[in-house]
């Protein structure tokens, strides 16, 4: 008997049109949040932000200066992009707390990527003063999203603390090397209620694809993007990296087997 | 207000953004008015109704907008006007 197609052939399961990602609430269709550290000007990072269809950005804060022209805010936000604030280059949870409170004065938002890191050579995220911050941070209203490391029993020690978010690092923030320990970002992925967004060390789209197979909820990146040759074009790599990762795990990828199978019949092989 | 041993347009010495300058400013607000070179309504929002994106620190204690107006500029204060720059 020969099969025939008789149609346009609909999938069991399509992919669900609005998978969305929500954060304490928010609802984001994009599952890439961009970072703005690294772009070479306000023009190149609007068209990459723009091409990546991101819906949430970071933005660090620091001293205004006089005669500063177009804001980065404006810049954001005229696309439809929500501001993200961070704590970058907070060694401690007393400098963290208080510049979120000034982030949240100054954005009028009470999201906050939380960044309490150790030195300045690793820029390993602290784990004693982060998981401090969150918990000050949570207990004055803050949505607080945590850069952490991809240890599985810091991300439910944050969860416990009321984190939004837990966002383990790849590799250390601007090396590139990707996802180094990908299982523990699956552990973590696995086992938190709360979104687990991969953050930092992501070098190009296919360390993206693979966070999104892991289980991750979302992707944010920066350096990948910014400093690339091409960062509207890398934007847009990314993005498509992100939905094939999603889709890949909502698709359920095969076992992996050591030995060959044939995907052709042995059945109704000419004899030749 | 509350009363001040100084008059309010008594010059003061302020570290602003890590320098020092002198101002005559009576308060926060016009302090704020004059860096930002913004016009500011009493509630520290901009007179235009636009967001400002900015957050002020004084002496390491956030100042929020609508204090800024009662605040008076301090001899000697350390401000911090900050606001959302490429990062992260």
């Amino acid at each position: 008997m020969v099969a025939v197609d008789t149609g346009p052939r609909t999938d069991p399961v399509e992919a669900d049109e609005d998978d969305a990602l929500v954060i304490a609430g928010r609802r984001y269709t994009s599952r890439l949040i961009m970072g703005t550290g690294g772009a070479a000007s306000h023009d190149s990072l609007e068209h990459a932000l723009v091409a990546s269809g991101t819906q949430l950005t970071t933005v660090a804060m620091r001293r205004y200066a006089p005669g500063d022209g177009v804001s980065l805010f404006d810049v954001i936000t005229r696309n439809g992009i929500e501001v993200l604030p961070n704590t970058a280059g907070c060694f401690t949870a007393r400098e963290a707390v208080l510049t979120a409170e000034l982030a949240r004065e100054a954005l009028e938002t009470n999201l906050i990527k939380l960044e309490v890191i150790a030195d300045d050579r690793t820029l390993l995220p602290d784990p004693i003063e982060l998981i401090e911050a969150t918990g000050r941070l949570v207990a004055v209203g803050f949505d607080v999203m945590a850069y952490t490391n991809d240890d599985p029993i810091i991300a439910r020690r944050l969860e416990q603390a009321g984190a939004a978010a837990v966002m383990p690092l790849g590799a250390p923030i601007g090396t590139g090397l990707g996802i180094l320990n990908p299982h523990n970002i699956a552990a973590i992925a696995a086992n938190a209620e709360v979104p687990v967004i991969i953050d930092a060390g992501i070098g190009t789209a296919s360390d993206a694809a693979l966070a999104m197979e892991l289980g991750c909820d979302g992707v944010l990146l920066a350096t990948a993007v910014t400093r690339a040759e091409h960062p509207a074009i890398m934007a847009r790599g990314f993005r498509l990296a992100v939905e094939a990762g999603r889709l890949a795990l909502q698709g359920g990828r095969i076992a992996r087997r050591h030995e060959a199978l044939a995907s052709s019949p042995v059945e109704g092989r000419p004899d030749l | 207000m509350t009363a001040q041993a100084t008059p309010p347009h008594a010059e003061q010495r302020v570290m602003l953004n890590g320098e020092e300058r002198t101002t005559h400013a009576a308060s926060l607000l016009e302090l704020i008015a004059h860096y930002t070179d913004t016009p500011l309504s009493e509630d520290g929002r901009p007179a235009d109704g636009s967001a400002l994106g900015i957050a002020v620190a004084v002496d390491g204690a956030v100042a929020s907008r609508g204090r800024w107006a009662s605040t008076p500029v301090r001899d000697g204060a350390v401000v911090e006007v900050l606001t959302a720059k490429k990062g992260g």
